[in-house]
Order: structure tokens, then C-alpha cells, then sequence
């Protein structure tokens, strides 16, 4: 885990809780991610998901622990690590194009005006924005289109490492699922690895290649990490009809539901890798086993 | 009429409502009667045959207005200039004396409006100096600078100041928290993050300080020219007064109403420029 492209090491934030003591939101989270890898984190809220991926984006340092990237700490904010936040913060003055261009000559800044609005036109054009929908300013956009836009400024910057911060959380369910897929598929032509928090277990059974899950805070960790045997490329309708499925989806909703809370507020032991517990799920083989479909095979 | 638009039916009352006003004031003024019947010599001497001195009808005003906005420029002597020679310097002492306290506002806002510590250290000075009457600080402008001129631009420069100030900062201590982020993981430095991201984001703020700052400071020119003197429509006002020619007095008063207004929509120009809807 150490030499993962990026890794987590014993993470741990505390505030202090206004009465002379301190609140440890999580303690000792650990995990690594490898490169193009997407990975997404699952958890009840107030288990300190935002917090994590503030400290990934370096908008926020964590009491104890480091982050390290490409084997390099991480401090500070970086054109590396590209955000995607949960409410677009697109800049409401500018227009849908001269948002992304905005971030791509940031980037890119030896471009000449001409190569950064090209490169920034073919990834409007990849999440499904042409015409005259770039030249509109954010507010003459819908909720999708917005965060259409917020994702291609995100994937035109090419960062290693790519943030999302419950992305869809604020889409109707319709919008929601066009946009998970055209996400895959601009992803799946790149070697982007991608850090996403959703609170949907059907988008990150679809979108990721592991899934992280924190138990709940205070004195959160990350539990599990749950690799998706699902194969790619993976669509909406046909996902449901792979054996491991309701496999996964059933062990995650069982972790949400009970273990998240049974294993929280537990202080982690010293001494220990703190690295959350590897599961995983193949109905596909091992067709003789006897185990119910609710339980979970430890490798 | 049902079908004309709410702007048409609007400008129709606008016109009667004037015509209507002018037809009032027109007939009230000719009812003042001058005394009549034969008069002693000693009234005679003491000038009870000529016409009192009264408020002028609105043909007379509009006569003047004519004469004086068809000649605007000329200049015959330091007590006989054009309309627009006085209007000039008015609005170049307004202009240069708002400039500079936009100069000064302008940064200092975004100085204050950044740091909370410098928040802090500069609102005692702001909070007592904002509500001083601009031209209560004209003896001590004129007994330091020693010039009436530049005394006059000193207190528009003083009156203009605070709603930029104030205004700049509010703006900027409340650009969202999210578009910083924008900046900072873009790794924008400091002086382009507070122009590309700060200065629009508290530009409609920073515009709405200055279009108050411009209407504050076009009302006080006026009485800082009445005490300086000189040149300027605030001196015409009171010089007109004192020649008791009221109908110069009542279209100078108009003509500071007409010059106020096209500042502030000029502002307002500006304001819709760089509004933003979220």
C-alpha cells in the first residue's frame, strides 16, 4: 500500500468540540489508491468523507498523517488534483466555455488562446455539450448541463488525481444516470484515476472499481474495501443481470445499514496497518460454494 | 389605449402629470399682482412702481433655458459664464475627487474585506469619520491645502470614500468560499486570483458603492461650490441668488437634477455590466 500511486496514511482530524476538548472526526484512515484506478467512498454522513477529500484537494490540513502522491507529500492545492464540487462552482460570470478555458490556461499556460479553446470545446463535446450551449452563462443552464460543464473542466485539466464531491448529489435521478454514463465514458478513454464520494450505492456499484466504506463518526475509519467484479464496460440495464450484483449491492447495504454503526466509535489499536479490510464478491466462479448470497468471501 | 404597453401608457402620464404641473405653476405666478393705482412720489422713490421680485413662471425658465442652452460655452468675465463652463468644472472637481477615492477605496476595500485583523484595526477610524458632514471638514481643508480649488476636490474626495470603501469590502469578504476553491486548486497566485475570481464575483457590490459614492458626491458639490466660489453650478446657484434672478436660479436647479442624473445612470450602465445571476 505504500507504493500505491496514491496513499493514505493514518489520517486522523479532530476539532475541538467548544468545550475544552477535542472531537475526533476519524482516526487512522489509511488506504491507497492505484493509478488509474476509480475508487469510490461510501458512508454516513458526518463520517468526515468531505473532510478526506478537502485534505486529497489540499484545501484542508488533517491534524495527523499524509497524503502522498506519486510517492511525493501533498500540501497545498495543486493543478495535480482536480475538483469537482458538489455544487458546480462554476463561475457565474463567465460562460460554459470560458469556464473550462479559464481552468485549461491555468494548466496549460504556454497554450496559445486558440489550442485552449479547442481542447476545451472536445471535452464540452465529450460530456455532451455543443453549439450554442457553451457560450450560455451558468444560470441560463439546467442542474445537469451545469454540472456537465464542471466535469469537463475537471477532465480537460488532465490532473493525476481526480476529486468528486457527491457530484450527482443534487440531480434529479433521471439527469443522474445520463450523466454517471457519459462520466464513463470519459473516463474510460483516459488513465484518470478518480476519487469520488456518493452516498448512492447503485452509482458507485456502476462507476467504481473499489469501493471504500467508513463506519460512522465520531471516531471514523475506513472499514472495507470492496472490489466490484463486475466487468467493464458497464451499463445501467445490464449490470443488474451479473450474479455479483445484488451480491455487492446487498453487502454494501448491509454495512450501511448495521456494521457501520456496530463498528463505529471502536479507537483503533496501535500497531495495526489501519488498512481497511480487502472483500471480494465473485459469484461468477466458484459456483460451488454453499454460502449464502448475503455474506461476504474474504480473500 | 388598453393595447399601448405599460411603458407608452407610463410616459403618457409622465406628460400630462408635467404639463399639467407647468399649467399650475404658469397661472399661480400670474395671479401675483404688481401694487396698481397712483402712487405717492415717496413710493415712487422707493421703488413700490417696479415689480416685486417674484418666483418666475415656467415660460420664463423655459425662455432662459433656451438662451442659456443654445449659447452654453460663452465666457464674458469671472461673474458671466456659460451654463456649461459652470457644469464643466463641477463635474471635472466631482470626477477628480472621486476618482481619487476610488483609488484609495478600491484597494483598501479589498484589504479590509480580506483580513479580518485589518477589518478590525480600521472600522473605529471608518465608523467615526463616515458620518462627518463632508463639509464640516472645509475650514481645515482650506486652512492646510490653502487652495479653494483643491479644497473643494478634498471634500468630494472625503464624501465619496466610505460607501467604496464599505461596499468593496462587504463585496469581497463575500465572494463564496467555493470559487476561491476554484482559484486555489487551479493554483491561481494571489493577484490573479483576486482578478479573475474576487473582482467579478464583488464587482456588482464594489459598482453599487461607487453609484452611491457618485450621488453623494454630485449633492455636495453644490454646496461646496456655494462656500468656495469661484466657478462651478454650485457658485451659479448662489450667485444667480444674490443677483435675485430667480429664473437662473430655478433652471440652474434643474440643470444639477439633469446633470445627477445621467452620473448615476451612467453607473447604472455599469452596474448591469457586471451583474451576474447565480
Amino acid at each position: 500500500m505504500a507504493n500505491a500511486f496514491l496513499s493514505i496514511e493514518r489520517l486522523t482530524q479532530k476539532y475541538p468540540d467548544g468545550k475544552g476538548g477535542e472531537f475526533t472526526v476519524f482516526e487512522n484512515a489509511s488506504f491507497g489508491i492505484e493509478k488509474g484506478e476509480f475508487v469510490c467512498i461510501l458512508g454516513h454522513s458526518g463520517c468526515g468523507k468531505s473532510t478526506i477529500m478537502n485534505i486529497l484537494a489540499g484545501l484542508s490540513e488533517p491534524t495527523t498523517g499524509v497524503v502522498k502522491m506519486d510517492g511525493l507529500e501533498v500540501s497545498g492545492p495543486s493543478l495535480d488534483r482536480g475538483v469537482v464540487f458538489q455544487n458546480y462552482s462554476l463561475l457565474p460570470w463567465l460562460t460554459a466555455l470560458k469556464n473550462v478555458t479559464f481552468g485549461v490556461a491555468a494548466r496549460f499556460p504556454d497554450w496559445t488562446t486558440q489550442q485552449v479553446e479547442d481542447h476545451s470545446i472536445a471535452f464540452l463535446d465529450k460530456v455532451g455539450l455543443s453549439g450554442d450551449a457553451i457560450h450560455r452563462k451558468p444560470s441560463q443552464l439546467s442542474g445537469g448541463m451545469r454540472q456537465r460543464v464542471s466535469i469537463a473542466r475537471a477532465f480537460a485539466n488532465e490532473p493525476k488525481l481526480l476529486l468528486l464531491d457527491e457530484p450527482f448529489g443534487a440531480l434529479d435521478a433521471l439527469t443522474r444516470g445520463t450523466i454517471q454514463e457519459e462520466l464513463l465514458k470519459v473516463w474510460s478513454g483516459t488513465d484518470q484515476t478518480v476519487f469520488m464520494i456518493t452516498h448512492d450505492i447503485d452509482e458507485a456499484i456502476l462507476l467504481a472499481d473499489r469501493i471504500l466504506l467508513m463506519t460512522n463518526g465520531p471516531l471514523a475509519r475506513v472499514a472495507e474495501s470492496v472490489e466490484i467484479t463486475i466487468p467493464r464496460p458497464r451499463v445501467r440495464t445490464e449490470i443488474v443481470e451479473n450474479p455479483n450484483y445484488y451480491a455487492i449491492r446487498n453487502h454494501l447495504v448491509q454495512f450501511l445499514g448495521k456494521r457501520s454503526a456496530e463498528l463505529a466509535g471502536q479507537p483503533s489499536v496501535e500497531d495495526e496497518t489501519h488498512s481497511p479490510e480487502p472483500i471480494r464478491i465473485d459469484k461468477t466462479r466458484g459456483e460451488a460454494s454453499n454460502a449464502p448470497m448475503l455474506q461476504a468471501v474474504k480473500i | 389605449m388598453d393595447r399601448l404597453s405599460e411603458n407608452k401608457r407610463a410616459a403618457i402620464w409622465s406628460f400630462a402629470l408635467l404639463l399639467v404641473g407647468l399649467l399650475v405653476w404658469e397661472l399661480s405666478i400670474s395671479t401675483q399682482q404688481v401694487a396698481t393705482g397712483e402712487l405717492t412720489e415717496y413710493e415712487l422713490l422707493t421703488g413700490a412702481g417696479t415689480a416685486k421680485a417674484g418666483v418666475p413662471p415656467p415660460s420664463e425658465v423655459i425662455v432662459k433655458a433656451w438662451e442659456e442652452l443654445s449659447n452654453p460655452f460663452y465666457d464674458a468675465g469671472p461673474n458671466d459664464k456659460g451654463i456649461g463652463i459652470q457644469i464643466g468644472y463641477s463635474i471635472y472637481r466631482v470626477l477628480t475627487g472621486y476618482f481619487l477615492a476610488a483609488l484609495i477605496a478600491i484597494p483598501l476595500g479589498f484589504l479590509i474585506g480580506m483580513s479580518s485583523v485589518a477589518y478590525k484595526a480600521l472600522n473605529p477610524f471608518i465608523q467615526v469619520l463616515r458620518p462627518i458632514s463632508p463639509l464640516a471638514w472645509m475650514p481645515l481643508a482650506l486652512f492646510i491645502i490653502q487652495d479653494s480649488e483643491a479644497s473643494a476636490i478634498f471634500v468630494i474626495f472625503i464624501c465619496s470614500i466610505w460607501p467604496m470603501l464599505l461596499n468593496t469590502a462587504f463585496g469581497v469578504a463575500g465572494v463564496r468560499e467555493d470559487w476561491v476553491n476554484v482559484a486555489r486548486t487551479h493554483e491561481l497566485s494571489a493577484l490573479k486570483t483576486a482578478f479573475t475570481v474576487v473582482l467579478p464575483a464583488a464587482a456588482p457590490t464594489i459598482v453599487t458603492g461607487m453609484r452611491i459614492s457618485i450621488g453623494i458626491a454630485w449633492l455636495v458639490i453644490v454646496a461646496a461650490e456655494m462656500l468656495v466660489g469661484g466657478t462651478g453650478i454650485g457658485y451659479y446657484v448662489w450667485n444667480e441668488w444674490n443677483n435675485l434672478d430667480l429664473t437662473s436660479v430655478i433652471f440652474s436647479i434643474l440643470m444639477i437634477g439633469v446633470v445627477g442624473m445621467l452620473l448615476d445612470a451612467a453607473f447604472g450602465l455599469l452596474q448591469r455590466r457586471v451583474a451576474y445571476v447565480e
